[in-house]
């Protein structure tokens, strides 16, 4: 009963958030820049421009730059996250990767990582007053979803541990159409619960972040505008302007 | 100068490095700019008093420019409240409203549509800041939009690049399509595209202007130096703020460009038709104007046959010069493809210096002790010469081929990193003086700094409003009003034309 009401809430989260990025990528991707508003100094070749986006995705560089305490907490806050989810490929995956078994140990560790950066974000924004005052309660609630999950997932890791073929069996299923058993410990149960609900408002939350990034145009076109038009269609169709200087407003 | 140390009963400075304020809720909610009156709205196609269903117009242009610019609906989505552009601007620094702050400025407007066009602000607006539109938002919006100067100093400090100056300038578009405008960029663009420029000259009073300046030229050098108007067939059509006709120090600016042209010996012409730089279409944020203005310059080039167009000192005139031009009024297939176009009169001029064609003694700026100030639109929204940040490297490079003493401001204050003026983006005008002199407080700050460290005497901009703006308000910070020059003034300063009578014991 329980792994069938689970199996419908992933399968029913999978498609919401597959098809909704899909929405958002899509708009984003066919909505017009009609001006080049790259923020420069800019890279002049589509090649220096992939590289300024791989240092913004892999080093956050901008924010760097700009504040070094939200940084380093944002810093273990991805990185930690994103272990963790190569580990849970392990879940995944009838053989597990060889890349995966060697990071594993690390990603279990990660969780820490992980916590202490949504830890210290959240402290920032309960008690950096600039912080405190954009803050609207979704933004603490997402930060309560993320310390849920990955609080839940290290409980399973170091405390009571759940069982792990079990839930593999499982997953392999659900991926295959089957709806096997899952183990019915209840921290697997919130722990699945909170990551099947992240899944659903991804798509409606400001994780669109993750797709928003490349599609910033500030950062993502070639400072090239005195080479390179870009008419729009929507300004192609604007009336037309007159050739040289009407002879009724000659000087 | 006056030494500083006259004027240490200036209360303003913060210390150095820059302080970030407390909020002050509310600090700056009565700096309110003039709201224009109908004829110069309806002059730019826009209604001409608020709309009785200015709600749904608003909703509905909201919605347009969501679909017509990737830009406004990236960055209403992506921003995450990470809260790294909130010590950034200059009028939070300067005013302590956190209204100010870029996120919340945004917010301002995400929060209308997260409440019309997103799930969670439909069904959940308490969960995620969203809230209707009622006539105090839109008040709020006009109040805090027109705090702005859309100096994108905020984009370079967010993860995602979210630009604030994009939002500004819906924001101020959504405006103007319901009927309220602000009064001093709805009516200079009105001016503009009666008279060719912001400031309704006319031919007739610009060519007297100009014979002026040439008998001060012939004065002050001995060599008849030319400054052209409306000369059909000349190579070079040069666009220049209408500001650089008559406001000091920008006519110093323009005096230097004339020397320059003269001493390269190439024919060089101004527009009366196109008698304007600056471009106030981008202010408020409206495509069509900014493409009708713009357009001035392609019919003048057209009609006077010139080969090359090149722009004089103006920031936001750069901006959209360099990033937009092309896009608005191109294709320049009739322009001589061998140089830039448009091309930078910094560019010409550092090509003039370096190929030694240009005779300089540097020696005759050693009593000014220099520092630059980049002016946001051409540190952010522009570029000049072949290398990526040339925004930064041509100026410095021409000022340290005039002049012995140069000193750069601290790094977190030039370059990518520059402070706006305080006066940009339809913000340099009376009402708002108030919010002009709190917004240049950082620049002050750093100017001060360098002035201490290193006795900078003279701080250089290539920007019109930037240097309307720091002759204003520099003295409120004890500074002389001649601490601001143009860069070509001092190029001018250093010049030594052919056939010029020197005093060697001058300097
Ligand atoms: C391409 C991948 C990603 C990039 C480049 C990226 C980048 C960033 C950056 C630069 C920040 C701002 C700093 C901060 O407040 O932490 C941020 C915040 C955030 N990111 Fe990501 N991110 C990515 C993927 C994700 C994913 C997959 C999630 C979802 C689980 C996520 C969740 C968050 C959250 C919740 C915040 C806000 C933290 C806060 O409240 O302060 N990010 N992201
Ligand atoms: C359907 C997807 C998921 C499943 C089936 C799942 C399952 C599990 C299981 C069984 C554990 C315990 C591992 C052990 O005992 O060694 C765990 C741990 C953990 N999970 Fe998940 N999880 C999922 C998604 C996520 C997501 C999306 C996140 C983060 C956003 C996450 C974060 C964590 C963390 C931080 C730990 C502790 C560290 C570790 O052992 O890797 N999990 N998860
Ligand atoms: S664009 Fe400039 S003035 Fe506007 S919010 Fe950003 S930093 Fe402030
Ligand atoms: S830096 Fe960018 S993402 Fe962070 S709060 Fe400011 S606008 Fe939002």
């Amino acid at each position: 009963m329980i792994s069938t009401v689970y199996a419908v809430l992933f399968y029913l989260a999978t498609i919401l958030l597959v098809v909704g990025v899909g929405m958002r990528v899509w708009k984003y991707a066919t909505t017009p820049v009609p001006l080049n508003i790259v923020v420069s100094p800019a890279p002049r070749t589509k090649r220096g421009v992939v590289f300024r986006m791989f240092r913004e995705v892999i080093f956050f560089e901008s924010l760097f730059k700009s504040n070094k305490w939200i940084w380093i907490f944002a810093y273990l806050f991805h990185w930690g996250m994103l272990i963790v989810l190569l580990r849970h490929l392990r879940y995944f995956t009838l053989n597990t990767w060889w890349w995966v078994e060697i990071i594993s140990p690390i990603g279990r560790l990660m969780a820490f990582a992980m916590l202490a950066g949504l830890l210290g974000l959240w402290a920032r924004r309960v008690l950096q007053e600039r912080i405190r005052y954009i803050s609207n309660p979704s933004d603490h609630l997402m930060l309560a979803l993320l310390v849920g999950i990955a609080a839940s997932g290290a409980l399973m890791s170091y405390v009571t541990h759940t069982d792990i073929i079990m839930v593999k069996a499982y997953m392999l299923g659900l991926l295959r159409f089957r709806i096997g058993d899952m183990p019915t410990d209840p921290i697997l149960m919130v722990h699945l619960g909170l990551v099947a609900l992240l899944m659903i408002i991804f798509p409606i939350s400001k994780l669109l972040h993750v797709p928003g990034v490349f599609f910033a145009p500030s950062r993502t076109l070639v400072d090239n505008a005195r080479e390179k038009r870009r008419v729009s269609k929507w300004a192609r169709n604007l009336p037309p302007l007159p050739e040289g200087i009407p002879a009724n407003e000659e000087a | 100068m006056a030494p500083l140390d006259d004027k240490k009963d200036v209360p303003m400075f913060s210390d150095y490095p820059q302080q970030i304020p407390k909020i002050e809720c509310g600090a700056s909610l009565d700096t309110d700019t003039f709201k224009a009156y109908p004829e110069h709205n309806e002059a730019l196609g826009f209604p001409g008093e608020l709309l009785p269903n200015w709600k749904e117009v608003a909703i509905a242009k909201m919605g347009e420019l969501a679909k017509k610019n990737r830009a406004f609906q990236v960055y209403l989505d992506a921003c995450v409240k990470c809260g790294a552009c909130t010590d950034k601007c200059q009028y939070f620094l300067g005013t302590s409203d956190p209204k100010n702050m870029p996120v919340a400025r945004q917010d301002l407007l995400r929060s209308v549509y997260r409440r019309y066009f997103t799930f969670a602000g439909k069904y959940f607006p308490w969960l995620v800041g969203a809230r209707d539109l009622t006539k105090e938002v839109l008040d709020e919006w006009y109040t805090y939009y027109h705090q702005c100067s859309q100096c994108r100093r905020c984009a370079v400090a967010c993860p995602y690049g979210i630009d604030t100056a994009e939002i500004s300038m819906a924001a101020r578009e959504i405006l103007d399509s319901v009927g309220v405008g602000q009064k001093y960029c709805n009516e200079i663009i009105a001016k503009l595209k009666k008279t060719g420029n912001n400031l309704g000259l006319n031919p007739k009073a610009l060519r007297a202007t100009l014979e002026d300046m040439e008998e001060d030229l012939l004065d002050e050098t001995g060599v008849e130096v030319k400054i052209p108007l409306d000369v059909k067939g000349a190579d070079i059509l040069l666009i220049t703020p209408s500001a650089d006709f008559f406001a000091e120090p920008h006519i110093e600016g323009l005096m230097g460009y004339a020397k320059v042209f003269h001493s390269a010996g190439v024919s060089w012409t101004l527009s009366s038709y196109a008698s304007e730089a600056a471009n106030f279409g981008m202010f408020i944020g409206s495509y069509e104007n900014m493409r009708e203005v713009s357009w001035r310059i392609r019919q003048a080039a057209k009609d006077l046959g010139v080969k090359r167009i090149i722009f004089g000192e103006c920031g936001h005139a750069w901006r959209v010069a360099y990033s937009f031009l092309n896009t608005l009024a191109g294709p320049f297939d009739f322009l001589d493809q061998n140089y830039p176009i448009p091309q930078h009169i910094l560019e010409f001029t550092l090509d003039e210096i370096e190929s030694g064609r240009l005779k300089i003694d540097k020696s005759r700026n050693d009593e000014h002790v220099v520092t630059f100030h980049d002016s946001c639109n051409v540190a952010r929204g522009s570029a000049m010469g072949d290398k990526e940040g040339g925004q930064f490297d041509v100026p410095r490079a021409v000022l340290k081929a005039v002049c012995n003493n140069f000193h750069d401001m601290e790094r977190d204050t030039i370059r990518e990193n520059t402070f706006c003026c305080g006066g940009g983006g339809g913000l340099l005008t009376d009402d708002l003086m108030d919010l002009r002199i709190k917004g240049a407080k950082p620049r002050m700050t750093a100017l001060k700094q360098v002035a201490d460290e290193h006795g900078v005497n003279k701080m250089v901009a290539i920007c019109a409003i930037c240097k309307t703006q720091f002759a204003k308000v520099m003295p409120k910070y004890g500074f002389d009003m001649d601490t601001i020059q143009s860069a070509h003034q001092l190029v001018a300063n250093a010049v030594i034309l052919d056939g010029q009578e020197t005093e060697d014991d001058a300097e």
